[in-house]
């Protein structure tokens, strides 16, 4: 339960858990950006080397890294197939296989070697790309910090009457009432099961029946909640965004800047990279 | 005779993340039978944790909890080797008997919930029937017991509880905090558990409505004779209403007896900030200056009663000399 009630936040004392979130929103778009421009093997090299980099800086486990990317195997493992199969280029691997359809036509499997550095490019790029988002994003910031940050990178929206404090400050109690609820919910659960309630057998109707005398107690409390709030902030004279100070002002630092300035370099050099044309590029 | 034996039981939360955090220590503890057990702790000292141990709601680490002298803990992936060679599994599919076998231990662990009936903190925010006799019907129905039976003991725990048979077809939203509260406990006692636990029954209730609920508590358990165990932070209550006692501190037991026996240790109770009752003090500090008065008193109206006691015995011994 505890998993999923902090997120992915890892604490720890890291150079990057102690980055403006601001700037680890920008650094991270610029991450996204680069590894999308990778076209070659060499430029590939480069990208990975870097994801590493940024997980030895974070000091996050590695096991908890990977871990995050079990849920999309299936996904990787798809893509690769479909390039493996479906990439047409000029040197040609494997003898020409016929395979005969059911349904009267035959299909034949040709695989190319643009294929499979295309499949290998394509894992890495999808690799990388989680890697690097998550240990900027969900790793290392909290999603109260993600939303002050996203808050005021957003705020130019307001010249167009976007609400953006409103926003955030919807999601903010949001996110702030997720480990809240998920405690409740474990207790009325205890609760009811304290009583005989049986939450496994039978069948889905059933099933979806004996989660009644959970749903109920928690909508109630969760309304009660939301009442109680309101009052806590209106007491508190809130009204919006207008003016409001912050206890925790975000500073952008120097370092902040340099991994910025960096980070842009990086992408100009991967952009050049890919014009050498080294090894393999990618169409 | 013990009723409920815990044997060196550890309790770890979140084990293997960054979150880890134990809440009980190499906990042992023995509840009597037949008697008012409190169990006495500052806030996060691992009481509530360890309530949810009696009743099989939550597992211990390590160390087991015995209830008559079995041991109630058993966890599907524990006995699953084991249970798979025996009998009536050995002759299943093995998909087919590892189903049952986490059917059977989940009946088992409503049974324990039946025997071992656990009244949670703020109880009254699990209702959720439309009237009251439904929500308090919904354990024993759970029991799978007949219609008249259910009857029968849903009205007898509310008179136990101190609820008016007039409240049967109210619904438990449009009660008073006290009652809710009244109607959550009702709907454990209905069940008939062997073992009645409370867990801080009396928080948020102004001091009528404490000593109301725990003088119902304590008829209860006078009337059914079943053992009941009480957890507070409260000194005070539990001096008034528990026949044993039980003192946790930092997730560790570091006291347990009769009352007597642990309030006669007013130098460890204080160096965990616990405090004896402070009439209870009083009546310690005139003993030592002589006076001759019982040391078991925990109540004003005892000391009251004591006091008078001790001047008519010298009134009259005055007289005699």
């Amino acid at each position: 339960m505890k998993s999923v009630v902090f997120g992915q936040y890892y604490p720890a004392d890291s150079f990057i858990h102690r980055m403006d979130p601001r700037a680890k929103v920008i650094l991270s778009v610029l991450f996204i950006v680069c590894t999308f421009l990778c076209r070659n093997a060499v430029s590939f090299f480069l990208m990975t080397a870097a994801a590493l980099c940024l997980v030895l800086l974070s000091r996050i486990p590695v096991h908890l890294v990977l871990r995050s990317i079990r849920p999309l195997i299936l996904i990787l493992i798809f893509t690769s197939l479909i390039n493996v199969f479906m990439t047409k280029g000029e040197m040609l691997l494997t003898p020409s296989w016929n395979i005969p359809l059911p349904w009267g036509k035959t299909w034949s499997i040709r695989i190319y070697a643009e294929g499979l550095w295309n499949a290998a490019f394509m894992i890495l790029r999808i690799f990388i790309l989680l890697i690097g988002t998550s240990i900027f994003l969900s790793f290392t910031t909290t999603p109260i910090a993600m939303t002050d940050a996203l808050e005021q990178l957003f705020s130019p929206l307001k010249k167009i009457k976007i609400p953006v404090h409103d926003i955030a400050m919807m999601t903010t109690i949001a996110l702030r009432f997720i480990p809240t609820l998920l405690e409740e919910t474990e207790k009325i659960m205890n609760a009811q099961k304290a009583r005989g309630a049986d939450f496994i057998s039978g069948g889905l109707i059933k099933r979806a029946k004996a989660l009644l005398p959970v749903l109920i107690p928690l909508l109630i409390s969760a309304f009660n909640r939301a009442y109680e709030l309101a009052t806590a902030m209106e007491c508190r004279c809130y009204n919006g965004g207008e003016g409001r100070t912050r206890l925790k002002v975000l500073q952008l630092r120097f370092s902040d800047v340099l991994a910025i300035l960096f980070l842009i370099a990086f992408v100009v050099g991967i952009f050049f990279l890919n014009r050498l044309g080294l090894i393999y590029t990618m169409k | 005779m013990d009723k409920i034996l815990l044997r060196d039981v550890c309790f770890i939360y979140g084990k293997g993340t960054p979150f880890e955090k134990c809440a009980l220590d190499h906990v042992n503890l023995s509840i009597k039978s037949g008697r008012i057990t409190g169990i006495i702790g500052h806030t996060g000292s691992g009481k509530s944790t360890m309530m949810m141990l009696l009743n099989g709601l939550a597992k211990p680490t390590s160390g087991s909890v015995l209830i008559d002298g079995y041991d109630i803990q058993s966890r599907p992936q524990d006995v699953m080797q084991e249970w798979l060679l025996k009998e009536p599994y050995a002759g299943m599919r093995r998909s087919a008997a590892k189903r049952a076998i986490k059917q059977e231990i989940e009946r088992r662990r409503r049974q324990l919930c039946f025997r071992v009936g656990l009244v949670m903190q703020y109880p009254e925010y699990q209702l959720f029937e439309e009237t009251v006799y439904k929500d308090i019907a919904y354990g024993p129905s759970n029991m799978g017991l007949s219609k008249e039976e259910i009857r029968d003991r849903v009205l007898s725990a509310m008179r136990q509880s101190g609820l008016s048979e007039k409240l049967c077809e109210v619904s438990p939203f449009d009660l008073s905090g006290g009652q809710k509260r009244r109607v959550a406990i009702a709907g454990v006692i209905a069940m008939r558990p062997e073992v009645l636990v409370l867990d801080e029954p009396a928080a948020g209730l102004d001091p009528q409505g404490r000593e109301q609920i725990f003088g119902e508590i304590r008829d209860y358990q006078r009337e059914t004779g079943s053992t009941v165990i009480l957890v507070s932070h409260s000194m005070e209550d539990m001096a008034q209403y528990c026949d044993d006692l039980a003192v946790m501190a930092h997730s560790k037991m570091i006291l347990q007896g009769t009352r007597e026996e642990v309030f006669a240790q007013t130098d460890l109770l204080e160096t965990v900030d616990l405090d004896i009752p402070q009439i209870t003090k009083l009546i310690q500090k005139l003993r030592q200056r002589g006076l001759n008065l019982p040391a078991n008193i925990y109540t004003v109206d005892g000391a009251v009663a004591a006091l008078r006691q001790l001047y008519a015995q010298t009134e009259t011994g005055g007289r005699e000399e």
